[in-house]
C-alpha cells in the first residue's frame, strides 16, 4: 500500500511540475545497447544516454529517466509520462504525423546479418521466400514489407532475432547498423552481408504541439554537435561513420578510440564461464528482490480487489433485483470473454483518451483485480448456491432476518467451500501478474527481460525467475492446504480418519 | 358460564396454493397451551405446507394465524408482504420453534454454538448467558458437556436431532413445530428423540408434530389431526381414531398401520 501512495503522489507530481527544470526522457533499456541500457553493474549507460545528458546540461535541466516498453514509448508521450523519447526512433513521415521530432542526432543505414557461411547477398530482392527478422515500428520493417515474397518476422528484442538466426530458425536479420554492430558483429556464428541498405535518421520525439521544447532542444543539440562533444561520444561508442560525419558536418575521423565498444564486446565475450555467470547473477539480487516484492504487491493488492469486487458481484447475482443481477452477469461475461492483456492495455493506454490517467501500478492492480473479480464472482456464486436451502430456513425459523441468515449462516459456509478454488486463483493471479510488465512495471518478468537480454543467458535466467515465482507461490499453497484442513473438521463424518493427504489434527 | 380457555395457537381458514395448485383449502385448527398434537395423513396432503405456514416459511394466500398474542391476517400477500406484516411474521417466528426432518443444524458451528447463535444475533444475548443457557438445554436433551464442542457431522442422527431441538428451545418458543422429526433416523435412534418430546410435553410445552410414527402419535398426543387433500378431515381423541375412525378416509389411511 505504501507503494500505492508513492505512485499516487508521483501521479500528482507529474501534473504539477510544468515549470520544473527537469527533462523527463524515456527509452526501453532492455536489450538496447548501445543506445541507452543498463550495464552489468545496473547503471544506465549508452550513447543516447550520453547525448540526452549532454543536451539536458546545455538546456540547464536535470535529466530524469523514465523506463517504458518499446511499444509503449510513443503512447507514453501522449499520456505525459515524460517529455521526450530518445530510443533510436527513425524520422519517418508517418511518425512525424504522430509526434514532433528534433533535428537528427544520428544518421545510419540498415545492416543485413546472416549465419556464418551463407553466400553473399547483394540486394534485398534476393531475400524472396526467406524469413527475415526485425523489430516492430522500424524503417527496416517498412523496407522488408515493400519486397514481395519476403516474410518479415518482428521480434520484441533484437537479441532474440540474432539468436534465431544463429540457431538457423530464420535466414537473417535486417536492423540498424548500431544494433548489428553491437549484437551481431561479436557473435562468431553470424556475419554481415550486403551493402548498406537505405538511409535513416534518428530524432528525439516530443509530444505534438510542444514546439517550445522542440526549439530549446534543437539549439542545445546544435551546440553539442558544434562543440565536438557529439563526435567524442559517438567515437568512443565506435559509431562515428563517414555517413554521420557528413550529415552532421564534422570531420570524418573518430576523435577518440572506441573504448566503450571494446568494453561492451569484452564484457560479453568474457562471461562464458559458469563462475562469472554466477557472480553476475549475484549482482542482480537487489533488482530481483525489488521485482519479486513488486510481483507480490501487485498480486496481493490485485487479489484483495478481486475478492471484494467478486464477492459483491456474486451477492448481486444471487440475491439482487433483476437489473443488478443482469449488470453483474454482463460484467462477468465481458471480462471472462476478453483477454487480460487487452484489458490491461485499455486501462493503461486507452483510458487516458477519456482523461483517466493511472500510474502503472494502479493500472496493473486494477487490470488484474477487475479481471479476476469475474472469476471470483463465479466461485462465490457456486459456493452460495451449494449451501442447502434448509440452512437459510433454519436461520429464518430461529428468528434471524434474511440478512442475518446470509451473513452468519450461508456466507461463512460458502467461504470454506470456495477457499480451495480461490487459493488456486490467487496462484494463477500471481503468475498472470507477469503481464503487468507490459504496462512498464519492473516485476519479475520485467526483470527476466532485462537480465536475459543483458547476459544473453535465456536458459539460466528463465530457470532463475521461474524458481522465484515458485518460491513466492509456495507459502500460499501451504497456507491454503492448512486452512482447508482446519476448516474441513466439521465436514468429517463421525469416527472418520483424516484422509491420505490430511495431516493429523493438531492439538489446540 | 363455562370457562373457555383462549387457544394458544389458532388457525382459521388457511389457504395456500403453489403455481395455481391449491394445497391448503381452508384449514382451521385450535391448539391449547400444553397440548401435544400429532398431524397425520397421506404423503402430499399438505402437512408440511401447513406447518411451514404457521411460522411464515411459506406465505399463506388467505386465512388468519394467531399464536401467543401475535395475529396475522393473510390476504393477498403474494411473495412480498408489506413491512408491518413482515415485522409481525418476525415476531411470530420468535414465539415458534421449528425442528426439521433433516435437522438443518449449522455444520460450520459446534453444537453449543448452534444453540448460542440465534439468541446472540436475534436477542442480543451476552455470550456467557447464551452459553450457559445452551449447555443447560443440551443437558436437557441428553447431550452432556462432552458433546458441546462437537460439530454436527461428528454426531449420530439422533444426537443431531436432539441438538436441533435444543437449538430451537434456546429461543424460548411458546410453541414447537416438528416436521417428521424422526423420519431421517435409523429405527434404533427414533426413541431417544421421541423421549425428549415426551419430556417437553410433561413440562407443559405446546407441540405440533407431523409424523408417521403411529405408535408415538397414539401414546403421546392429546389428540390427532388427520389431513387429506388440503383439508383437515378429522380431529379425534388419540385412541378413538385408531379404534373408531369417524371418517372413511381415515379408516383407509390407518388400515396400513394396523
Ligand atoms: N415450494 C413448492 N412449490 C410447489 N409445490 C410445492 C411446494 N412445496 C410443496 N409443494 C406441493 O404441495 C403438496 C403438498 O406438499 P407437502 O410437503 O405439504 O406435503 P406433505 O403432506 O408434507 O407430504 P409428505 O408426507 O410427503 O411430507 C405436494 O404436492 C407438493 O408437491
Ligand atoms: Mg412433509
Amino acid at each position: 500500500m505504501r507503494r500505492l501512495a508513492v505512485f499516487l503522489s508521483l501521479l500528482l507530481a507529474f501534473g504539477a511540475q510544468a515549470a520544473d527544470p527537469v527533462l523527463r526522457w524515456a527509452a526501453d533499456p532492455d536489450s538496447n545497447a548501445p543506445f541507452a541500457f543498463f550495464d552489468p553493474s545496473n547503471k544506465l549507460t549508452g550513447f543516447e544516454y550520453e547525448i540526452i545528458t549532454a543536451i539536458a546540461r546545455r538546456m540547464n535541466r536535470t535529466p530524469k529517466f523514465v523506463q517504458n516498453d518499446w511499444d509503449g514509448l510513443i503512447p507514453g508521450l501522449g499520456r505525459d509520462l515524460y517529455d521526450v523519447v530518445i530510443c533510436g526512433i527513425e524520422i519517418t513521415p508517418e511518425k512525424a504525423g504522430e509526434v514532433l521530432f528534433s533535428n537528427p542526432y544520428y544518421v545510419t543505414f540498415e545492416q543485413l546479418v546472416v549465419r556464418k557461411g551463407t553466400p553473399p547477398i547483394t540486394s534485398l530482392d534476393e531475400l524472396k521466400g526467406k524469413q527475415i527478422g526485425t523489430l516492430d515500428q522500424t524503417a527496416a520493417l517498412d523496407m522488408l514489407e515493400k519486397i514481395p515474397g519476403v516474410e518479415a518476422k518482428t521480434y520484441d528484442e533484437e537479441v532474440n532475432a540474432y539468436q534465431d538466426t544463429a540457431n538457423g530458425r530464420i535466414f537473417g536479420v535486417l536492423l540498424d547498423y548500431p544494433i548489428a554492430k553491437y549484437y551481431a558483429a561479436p557473435n562468431p556464428n553470424l556475419q554481415f552481408t550486403g551493402p548498406p541498405f537505405g538511409q535513416i535518421s534518428y530524432g528525439i520525439a516530443l509530444r505534438k504541439g510542444n514546439t517550445a521544447l522542440q526549439k530549446e532542444m534543437n539549439s542545445a543539440l546544435a551546440e553539442v554537435i558544434a562543440s565536438g562533444e557529439m563526435r567524442d561520444i559517438l567515437s568512443r561508442w565506435g559509431l562515428w561513420t563517414p555517413l554521420v560525419a557528413g550529415a552532421l558536418g564534422q570531420p570524418e575521423d573518430p576523435s577518440l578510440p572506441d573504448t566503450e565498444y571494446k568494453a561492451f564486446v569484452a564484457g560479453h565475450a568474457e562471461q562464458a564461464t559458469c563462475w562469472t555467470r554466477m557472480q553476475r547473477y549475484a549482482g542482480y539480487w537487489p533488482l530481483l528482490l525489488r521485482a519479486a516484492l513488486l510481483t507480490l504487491e501487485v498480486s496481493i493488492v490485485g487479489m484483495i480487489l478481486a475478492v471484494s469486487v467478486g464477492f459483491t458481484l456474486a451477492i448481486m447475482r444471487v440475491f439482487g433485483p433483476w437489473p443488478l443481477r443482469w449488470l453483474a452477469m454482463l460484467y462477468i461475461e465481458i471480462i471472462r470473454g476478453t483477454p487480460l492483456l487487452i484489458q490491461l492495455y485499455i486501462i493503461f493506454y486507452g483510458l487516458p483518451a477519456v482523461g483517466i490517467k493511472l500510474s502503472p501500478f494502479i493500472a496493473g492492480v486494477l487490470g488484474l483485480g477487475l479481471n479476476y473479480a469475474a472469476y471470483e464472482a463465479e466461485n462465490y456464486r457456486a459456493g452460495l448456491l451449494a449451501i442447502p436451502r434448509g440452512q437459510m430456513e433454519a436461520a429464518r425459523a430461529l428468528g434471524m432476518t434474511h440478512r442475518q441468515g446470509l451473513f452468519h449462516i450461508v456466507i461463512p459456509q460458502s467461504f470454506r467451500l470456495v477457499l480451495p478454488p480461490v487459493t488456486n486463483d490467487f496462484i494463477s493471479l500471481l503468475k498472470d501478474s507477469s503481464l503487468v510488465s507490459m504496462v512498464t512495471l519492473l516485476d519479475l518478468t520485467g526483470a527476466y527481460n532485462r537480465i536475459a537480454t543483458q547476459t544473453f543467458d535465456y536458459f539460466g535466467t528463465g530457470l532463475l525467475i521461474a524458481a522465484i515465482y515458485l518460491l513466492i507461490g509456495l507459502p500460499f499453497v501451504r497456507l491454503a492446504r492448512y486452512t482447508e484442513e482446519k476448516l474441513a473438521v466439521d465436514q468429517r463424518k463421525p469416527g472418520q480418519k483424516p484422509g491420505l493427504f490430511n495431516l493429523p489434527k493438531r492439538r489446540k | 358460564m363455562v370457562f373457555m380457555p383462549v387457544p394458544l395457537l389458532s388457525v382459521l381458514n388457511l389457504h395456500k396454493r403453489f403455481d395455481e395448485n391449491p394445497i391448503l383449502k381452508g384449514v382451521s385448527l385450535d391448539v391449547e397451551a400444553g397440548d401435544l398434537v400429532s398431524i397425520i395423513g397421506p404423503s402430499g396432503c399438505g402437512k408440511s405446507t401447513m406447518l411451514r405456514c404457521l411460522n411464515f416459511l411459506e406465505i399463506p394466500d388467505a386465512g388468519r394465524i394467531s399464536i401467543a398474542g401475535v395475529t396475522i391476517d393473510c390476504q393477498g400477500l403474494e411473495d412480498a408482504p408489506p413491512k408491518d406484516i413482515q415485522t409481525r411474521a418476525h415476531e411470530l417466528r420468535q414465539r415458534v420453534g421449528m425442528v426439521f426432518q433433516q435437522f438443518n443444524l449449522f455444520p460450520h458451528r459446534t453444537v453449543l454454538e448452534n444453540t448460542m447463535l440465534a439468541p446472540m444475533i436475534v436477542h442480543g444475548a451476552k455470550r456467557e448467558e447464551a452459553e450457559a443457557n445452551g449447555r443447560r438445554l443440551l443437558e436437557k436433551v441428553g447431550l452432556g458437556s462432552e458433546f458441546a464442542h462437537r460439530y454436527p457431522a461428528q454426531m449420530s442422527g439422533g444426537q443431531q436431532q436432539r441438538a436441533a431441538i435444543a437449538r430451537a428451545l434456546a429461543m424460548n418458543p411458546k410453541v414447537m413445530l416438528y416436521d417428521e422429526p424422526t423420519s431421517a433416523l435409523d429405527p434404533e435412534l427414533v426413541d431417544e428423540v421421541l423421549k425428549v418430546m415426551k419430556d417437553l410435553d410433561a413440562e407443559g410445552m405446546t407441540q405440533i408434530v407431523v409424523t408417521h410414527e403411529m405408535r408415538f402419535a397414539r401414546d403421546a398426543s392429546d389428540y390427532i389431526v388427520f389431513m387429506e387433500g388440503g383439508h383437515i378431515v378429522e380431529i379425534s381423541d388419540e385412541d378413538e381414531i385408531f379404534t373408531h375412525p369417524k371418517d372413511e378416509r381415515t379408516r383407509q389411511f390407518l388400515r396400513r398401520f394396523i
